[in-house]
């Protein structure tokens, strides 16, 4: 393809201007005349035959590298297994690392030399000189502006909807109504039964008298357990109740879980009406950050403060679980416990405020 | 001619005699597209898009989108015997038990982060250079909207695996929407099919992400081509280079070649990044378990923003007939996504308010040369690199051996004090460059050598300018602030538009009365009479009178 070609091609849209004279003078207002386009300089490739040869070599050598790499590609996919000759054994991660390696630098590799060959073609050796079309004003002129206006009104005259008022506004109503059966479907999407979602958060597993068990191995934990200065997690007995399947095991999961902290009975700063909540210093506080619902995780003893990793809202455990720095708005819930007969921890009741995050619902 | 050619030419040929092909063809083959670094960036957000559909078909082939809870007996030992949902399993099995599957998988992830990112930067340079001025405001907001799906795209993906980081991802979600008053339980009671997280989630949000988000995104791209092609690319001013012409090279064969190649080179790299560094392994986050977190670790950069706006938040909560109203989570949560959207999506019209224009602009800016839009861009990228920095406050704070209290603190502060600071910066760095490409047209360039006057006066010898050097400088719009008119016509009567022309001409004022303007015809040749002594006055106003030339 020439460059003459350019010049003769086509009409209407990319039509083509011949290469613009310089201006002589600056237009009004401007201090510099528009010295007009500057071509591109010859490359090296266009007057040496000599490095437009070697370009030419470098481009094929690039596409010709890239298929061996896809080989190597095929090669790696083979070669290296990934799965045990014993099921038993389960996989090597090592293996599966180098397989990743193997496959990803070949497969890689192979792309960006494609990649690099064709722009390096298209920089040296294609010969395509700069080319330069007209813009036009986007804008329809006023003639086809008016003739489409003009079919429009035509097309509703014949509609009759701006004079047939009672179809128009039947439509309008239908239409209007459409929606609701799209809404509506999606009703079921949220369950059914079991009251309203914000009565679905007011309660937890726990009630009066559940053992506090350790979480992982769910084991009762006696008081003296418990060191001073020492956290344990924890799940009510009644989670092991519930069944294997279905949501209802996560979703507790997500509700019930405590952190069972021991404190000096003096370090603690009892608010009104909970002073028989703890057990010899042992304080039970929900795990779910009133944030927005992160588990919460690190504790330091010393201090007695309760960090949340997600946002670092800070909860003093000595304080009733008072927020004392970060983005929460409300205290960690505690949960009131007390010791069965046989000396183990339960719980007096469930909660008495909801746990987590807060929501419209939840009144103060 | 070679067969391929042969071959080719038959394909036109059978097409052309059935849709007439050729005609538009012929109009569109060599069409222009112009050269820049800049340019490419759209191009890797497209790419990158490519590639991750392809990879993400990959991964459909063996995830499963369940969450029934299992014992896992697949290859990898260390968790045999766990309970775990099936998604988590199929993501375990992909990563072990799929040759390429773990190459497949940070494929994905890694052409995720690259996709956002190029988006992000792609948008960067569109507002910098006024590319959205019209006519492609409608290219604009489709961008906004593409980056808001993106990000939708990333968080739906990151949720999908049901390892430990995205449960808790998820759980920050619901957080969010309990915040919002009213209907904030039900959205979630919906979403999750009844208390959170419940076994619905993960199906839920499989066909958002495998269907419906990609095919908005493939129609929105689509769109946002076409107008592209249609209204031709934008380019930099120069010798020739017009706002009623466009220069570059042809679509055939060039702008084919390198944007094709382009494409392999992007998919190269990315493919590159997955084989070499590690991304989500989720074997070792374990399966989502909603009482348990792991410290220290991060989200995908393009949520930590919002990350960042919750863990600066302080504990605003108040009650409305006793109901909580929870600031602290809906600021970050819902306001702050709508208060940085709103005005991105709005902001051609608020820039055509201040320069009462209604021409069609083809020729891009220099950054330098619209100083108040290029501060609000950088005070914009301060706010959110602060929020972003607050997002890992922790990380922070472990690197610099401070509180992260600390880090806290300084970004509260921080995120009202310095984005105008960066504003004010960037507008006084542009006005010091203008008025350095001012110098230089009207006395040339400093050559770094002194010359002594005959009365032992010093003086530094200027070279002048060539004249495309000079053109390069000034060929951008002399862009002048308006002038509202007198508030009555000469009758006395008052003008009704006049309000509206003050209120414009402020905002005008705020754009334009400090550009600095580039010298005038006259005074470049007065400048050139007088030697290289007379002093350039900053922000000095020209004898034109209004609007712009
Ligand atoms: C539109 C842009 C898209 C983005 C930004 C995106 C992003 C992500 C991310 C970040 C993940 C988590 C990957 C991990 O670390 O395991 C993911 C998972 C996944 N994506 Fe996409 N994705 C996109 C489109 C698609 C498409 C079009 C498909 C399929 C047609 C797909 C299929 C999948 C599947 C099956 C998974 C789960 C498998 C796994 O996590 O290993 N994605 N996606
Ligand atoms: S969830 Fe605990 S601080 Fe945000």
């Amino acid at each position: 393809m020439s460059a003459n070609n350019e010049h003769n091609s086509g009409h209407g849209e990319s039509e083509e201007i011949a290469r613009r004279e310089p201006d002589e003078v600056a237009a009004v207002g401007d201090p510099i005349a528009d010295p007009g386009l500057h071509h591109n300089d010859e490359r090296l490739t266009d007057v040496d035959p000599k490095a437009g040869r070697r370009a030419e070599r470098q481009v094929a050598g690039m596409f010709t590298l890239a298929s061996l790499l896809m080989v190597g590609f095929i090669v790696a996919y083979v070669a290296i297994g990934i799965h045990p000759d014993d099921p038993e054994n389960g996989v090597d991660i090592g293996n599966v690392q180098v397989s990743n390696l193997a496959l990803g630098l070949t497969l890689g590799l192979a792309l960006l030399l494609v990649g690099a060959g064709a722009v390096q073609w298209a920089r040296s050796l294609m010969t395509s000189p700069e080319v330069v079309h007209e813009r036009h004003e986007l804008r329809s002129d006023d003639e086809t502006r008016q003739a489409t206006l003009d079919d429009w009104n035509t097309g509703v005259e014949e509609t009759g909807f701006g004079r047939r008022k009672m179809i128009r506004n039947s439509l309008l109503g239908a239409l209007a109504l459409l929606p609701l059966p799209a809404v509506l479907l999606l009703r079921d999407m949220g369950p059914n039964t079991g009251g309203t979602p914000a009565e679905r958060k007011e309660h937890t597993i726990w009630a009066e008298g559940v053992r506090i068990l350790t979480d992982v191995t769910f084991m009762p934990i006696r008081a003296a357990d418990l060191e001073v200065g020492s956290l344990v997690n924890a799940m009510p007995a009644t989670f092991e109740e519930l069944p294997e399947h279905g949501p209802e095991r996560i979703n507790e999961r997500a509700k019930s879980p405590v952190m069972l902290v021991r404190m000096l009975p003096d370090e603690i700063h009892v608010a009104e009406g909970r002073e028989n909540w703890h057990v010899d210093g042992i304080l039970a506080y929900s795990k779910i950050c009133t944030h927005v619902g992160c588990p919460i995780s690190l504790y330091e003893q010393t201090t007695h403060h309760m960090l949340c990793p997600c946002h670092q809202s800070t909860f003093d455990l000595a304080d009733n679980g008072k927020v004392i720095f970060g983005p929460a708005t409300r205290s960690l819930p505690q949960l009131p416990i007390a010791v069965d007969d046989e000396g183990y921890l339960i719980a007096q009741s469930d909660f008495t405020e909801p746990v987590g995050p807060s929501y419209w619902e939840r009144t103060r | 001619m070679s067969t391929i050619v042969n071959g080719a030419g038959k394909v036109v040929d059978f097409v052309d005699q059935r849709i007439t092909a050729s005609n538009w063809l012929k109009r569109n083959i060599r069409k222009v597209f112009p050269d820049h670094w800049s340019f490419l960036l759209g191009e890797i957000a497209l790419f990158s898009f490519i590639l991750i559909l392809l990879s993400g078909v990959f991964l459909t082939f063996w995830f499963k989108p369940s969450m029934a809870h299992i014992a896992y007996e697949g290859a990898y030992v260390p968790m045999r015997g766990v309970g775990m949902s099936e998604a988590y399993a199929s993501t375990l099995e992909l990563s072990f038990e799929v040759r390429g599957g773990l190459l497949m998988r940070q494929v994905h992830h890694w052409g995720a982060l690259v996709f956002l990112a190029a988006m992000s930067a792609h948008m960067l340079r569109i507002f910098f250079t006024g590319a959205f001025r019209k006519p492609r405001e409608i290219n604009w907001l489709i961008g906004v909207t593409l980056l808001v799906l993106g990000v939708a795209a990333g968080f739906t993906g990151y949720s999908l695996p049901d390892d430990l980081l995205s449960g808790t991802g998820l759980r920050i979600i619901e957080g969010g929407m309990l915040a919002i008053p009213i209907v904030g339980t039900y959205l979630s009671s919906f979403l999750f099919g009844g208390e959170y997280p419940g076994d619905d989630i993960v199906a839920r949000l499989y066909p958002l992400h495998i269907l419906l988000i990609p095919g908005l995104i493939i129609a929105l791209v689509t769109a946002h081509l076409m107008i592209l092609w249609y209204q031709k690319h934008t380019h930099w001013g120069g010798p020739g280079k017009t706002n009623h012409n466009v220069a570059g090279a042809p679509f055939f064969p060039i702008y084919v070649a390198k944007a094709g190649g382009f494409q392999f080179i992007v998919m190269g790299v990315i493919v590159l990044l997955a084989a070499t560094i590690q991304i989500n392994p989720v074997w070792l986050w374990g399966p989502y378990d909603p009482s348990v977190v792991s410290a220290g670790t991060q989200p995908d950069w393009y949520v930590g923003f919002l990350d960042g706006a919750l863990r600066v938040m302080p504990p605003w909560e108040f009650y409305i007939f006793d109901r909580p109203i929870t600031m602290s989570v809906l600021i970050p949560a819902v306001i702050l996504p709508g208060l940085i959207l709103t005005p991105l999506a709005l902001y051609p019209w608020l820039e055509q308010k201040a320069t009462g224009d209604t021409r069609e602009h083809h020729v891009l800016d220099r950054p330098r040369n619209v100083p108040v839009r290029t501060g609000i861009g950088v005070a914009f990228i301060v706010f959110y690199i602060l929020l972003w920095i607050a997002g890992g406050n922790d990380f922070f704070a472990t690197i610099l051996e401070i509180p992260v209290n600390w880090i806290t603190w300084s970004i509260r502060i921080g995120i009202f004090a310095l984005p105008p600071l960066a504003f004010w910066l960037t507008k006084r760095i542009c006005l010091g460059l203008e008025r350095r490409d001012r110098d230089k047209v009207m006395h040339g360039r400093e050559t770094g050598i002194v010359m002594v006057s005959p009365d032992g006066e010093f003086s530094e010898l200027h070279a002048p300018l060539s004249q495309a050097d000079a053109y390069q400088l000034t060929w951008h719009e002399r862009q002048l602030p308006s002038d509202p008119g007198p508030a009555t016509d000469a009758n006395g009567i008052p003008n009704p538009n006049y309000r509206a022309k003050r209120v414009q001409a402020k905002l005008s004022r705020f754009y334009f009365g400090d550009v600095v303007q580039k010298p005038t015809r006259e005074e470049v040749e007065a400048a050139h009479h007088n030697g290289h002594h007379d002093a350039v006055e900053a922000g000095h106003r020209d004898e034109i009178t209004s609007g712009q030339q």
